[in-house]
């Protein structure tokens, strides 16, 4: 399908703005393996504080450059599968919108001015530029789907009265859906209790209510990153593997998102397992739930390979009756047609699959009390947002930029490889991990190499280097991986245009697949989604704002154990002042 | 949906129920439980250990930047092996994660909020208590020792 200059321009930058922010997402992220270990014993390097680095490694890869590239992807899903034209105006609004909120966090997170991780727990506070940027970030991201694709898909159905939305859009919007419900919530907290804070509007928030707030987004973002990757498992998957691929069950499929739009929301507790002030009864319901939530995953499993071996199959006739052996001719290495996709599903998958087990023993009630906050639980989601997610949104950038700028994939050998060495970096970081924190109690979110890898330090944890120190050979590899893969990507950005500028995607046919008018109804299921949601969190908001909490804090930075109310006013009166205030936190 | 798929989907739903069946029976009968809602402490501004009985004892955890206040002031306390020690947690200042390194005690220590578990100490040796969540550019060196004697 041809593309205007225009969309052309916007879907290339909402592509390439994210993946060239990555390189300073992963860069801290082998930079902190390195800090953990204590290879690199120091408060920071070139500039950048560890945790300063932490928040730039998780706001950049989970918030930044997921939003953005799914905004592109799902651009281009939504105009193709509907085969219409997006509309130029509203998309220079909302890439407009995102490029601002993205330039006002990086700005406050790189001057150090909003080092407070990607949750921002209050009462640490940060620049307000961090949480508008933020803000703006999120609403540009919501512009494409209301103003652009829903009315796109209204006179569709028009012009389609009898036919079903296409899968690929059918799951593009339960995730927007899903999308605009969560960041109700995130918005609220941003809005009236961490925007407020830093401006001095306020001076005390609710902390605990900020933390519900924030899981009543944060979980279900998980599901926004998620959900593109299994639009492409589902519509895109089987063709790569062959050019007669089929998906398995397209009902199945449409189940499994509708699951995802009912049981995404009301799981955010299982975040909080380990918070006072919140009783139990409810984090009890949002483990049942988060179990629920497990569900349309299992069943993406189960649709997922039975359309591997469906389509392996349809191109093997003799392999009719293989039971197991038809696995061999998956293309593991081709590089002929859009083959050479398949290396990077197959490294997700293969994560993703230790990323949903680990990910039951997160949402297992009292079980989490072994994990809570050790290493396990990034062990576990670099195996899911860093394997599956990340894996499929490479693929579809390399595969994407080619077909917008007329190009051939270049370098097609490295970018087969990355994901292997990807996949082997990863599962040697996430064991570590996982293990290191299980087993011994290694944290999360610390600076270890300075005091408790140190061996000149009265904190030094022996039991704890092992661990550390394979984390550090897998985050290597998983360094490498990336840059074999960005080797390719820009210089298939870079390459001479050898075709037309398209959009297209091989999109499979469905192998079973029925009318089933209860699950095309969108509308239904998301009044279902909303109301459940809002019930399962009022008993817990209550707790959380009346019951469990006797007061609210004031704002602190993270430099000073006073709260930031105290330091400026001790600054304002200079010299005697402050030494005076810092005499009152030594005898405190 | 075809045969397969059906028992697919019956299998997952069994494992999942079994799970979950599971969890509520270590909860409610094993009473292993998780933190609940604490209204009748309320947040205090120093650590304290507080001896009832022979081996039973009450330890207000006072989490703050950049250190674990177990008894005015003590970043360390020693208890005799075997005891059973009611914890309460809260913060002074900004969020801490609170977790006794060989024990199921793992709570957030929130400003304004007071969280509680009970322990029991039974084999003896140096239970190293470690903060778990950013609190600032000391959070690394957050020092707490449980000493079991």
């Amino acid at each position: 399908m041809q593309v205007s200059n225009a969309i052309k321009f916007i879907i290339l930058t909402e592509i390439v703005l994210p993946t060239l922010l990555l390189v300073f997402g992963i860069y801290h992220g082998v930079m902190q393996v390195l800090y953990r270990a204590g290879v690199l014993k120091a408060e920071s390097f070139l500039g950048i504080d560890y945790y300063q680095g932490l928040t730039l490694h998780g706001v950049i890869n989970v918030i930044v450059y997921t939003t953005i590239f799914i905004v592109g992807f799902s651009n281009a899903i939504v105009m193709y599968a509907l085969k219409k034209p997006l509309r130029e105006k509203i998309q220079w609004i909302s890439l407009g919108m995102m490029v601002i909120g993205t330039l006002m966090a990086a700005w406050a997170m790189f001057t150090g001015r909003a080092t407070v991780l990607y949750t921002f727990y209050p009462p640490l506070i940060a620049h307000w530029t961090f949480y508008l940027g933020a803000v703006l970030l999120v609403l540009g991201s919501l512009v494409p789907f209301f103003f652009d694709w829903i009315p796109s898909a209204i006179a569709w159905k028009r012009e389609n009265p009898d036919q079903k939305l296409p899968l690929a859009v059918f799951g593009t919007f339960v995730n927007f859906i899903l999308w605009t419900i969560m960041i109700v919530p995130v918005a609220v907290e941003i809005l009236f209790q961490l925007l407020p804070l830093s401006l001095g509007l306020v001076d005390e928030i609710n902390p605990l209510l900020a933390r519900t707030l924030f899981w009543f987004f944060g979980h279900p973002v998980v599901y926004f990153w998620l959900l593109p990757a299994y639009v492409a498992l589902y519509t895109i998957l089987p063709k790569v593997v062959s050019e007669k691929g089929k998906l398995y069950s397209d009902p199945a499929a449409r189940l499994a998102f509708i699951l995802f739009l009912i049981f995404s929301l009301p799981v955010g507790l299982h975040h909080q397992f380990t918070d006072p002030g919140i009783t139990n009864t409810w984090k009890l319901i949002h483990a049942l739930f988060t179990f629920g939530v497990a569900l349309p995953s299992m069943i993406t499993a189960f649709t997922v390979a039975a359309s591997l071996e469906y389509s392996v199959k349809a191109e093997h006739p003799e392999l009719k009756d293989s039971k197991f052996y038809w696995w061999t001719f998956l293309p593991f290495m081709r590089l002929e047609g859009n083959k050479w996709m398949f290396s990077f599903f197959f490294a997700g998958l293969v994560l993703f699959f230790f990323g949903g087990i680990t990910g039951i023993v997160n949402a297992s009630y009292n079980v989490n009390l072994v994990v809570h906050n050790t290493a396990y639980v990034p062990g576990h989601f670099h195996t899911t947002v860093g394997g599956l997610v990340l894996m499929v949104f490479f693929a579809m950038s390399l595969y994407m930029i080619a077909k917008l700028r007329g190009t051939d994939v270049k370098f097609k050998g490295l970018a087969v490889l990355a994901p292997y060495f990807w996949m082997q970096g990863m599962f040697m970081f996430s064991y570590a991990m996982m293990v290191g924190g299980v087993i011994t109690g290694f944290p999360r979110r610390t600076n270890t190499g300075l005091t408790y890898l140190n061996p000149d330090h009265p904190l030094y944890r022996p039991e704890w280097v092992g661990y550390a120190q394979l984390s550090v050979v897998g985050g290597i590899l998983l360094g490498i991986g990336f840059i074999l893969f960005f080797i390719s990507f820009m210089a298939t950005l870079l390459a001479p245009k050898v075709r037309e500028s398209t959009i297209e995607f091989p999109f499979a046919d469905a192998f079973h697949d029925a009318p089933a008018p209860l699950l095309n109804n969108l509308k239904t299921w998301t009044v279902a989604a909303i109301l459940l949601a809002v019930i399962s969190y009022i008993p817990a908001l209550y707790d959380a704002s009346v019951r469990g909490v006797f007061f609210k804090s004031p704002a602190y930075i993270e430099k000073f154990p006073m709260p930031l109310k105290q330091l400026k006013g001790a600054q304002n009166q200079e010299g005697k002042e402050v030494s005076q205030a810092e005499k009152e936190v030594v005898e405190n | 949906m075809d045969r397969a798929e059906k028992l697919g989907l019956t299998m997952a739903l069994i494992l999942l129920l079994v799970f979950f069946s599971l969890i509520v029976y270590a909860a409610k009968g094993l009473k292993i439980d998780i933190p609940t809602c604490i209204t009748d402490v309320e947040p205090f501004k120093e650590g304290k250990l507080i001896k009832h009985a022979d081996k039973r004892y009450e330890l207000h955890l006072l989490a703050r930047m950049w250190l674990f206040d177990f008894d005015k002031g003590a970043t360390q306390i020693k208890i005799p092996a075997g005891s059973v020690v009611d914890i309460y947690v809260t913060s002074r200042d900004v969020v801490h994660g609170v977790h006794i390194n060989d024990t199921n005690f793992n709570i957030m220590a929130i400003p304004g909020t007071v969280g509680y578990m009970r322990v029991k100490f039974k084999k003896p040796g140096t239970y190293h208590v470690v903060c778990h969540e950013f609190c600032g550019v000391g959070h690394h060196a957050m020092e707490g020792k449980i000493i079991v004697e």
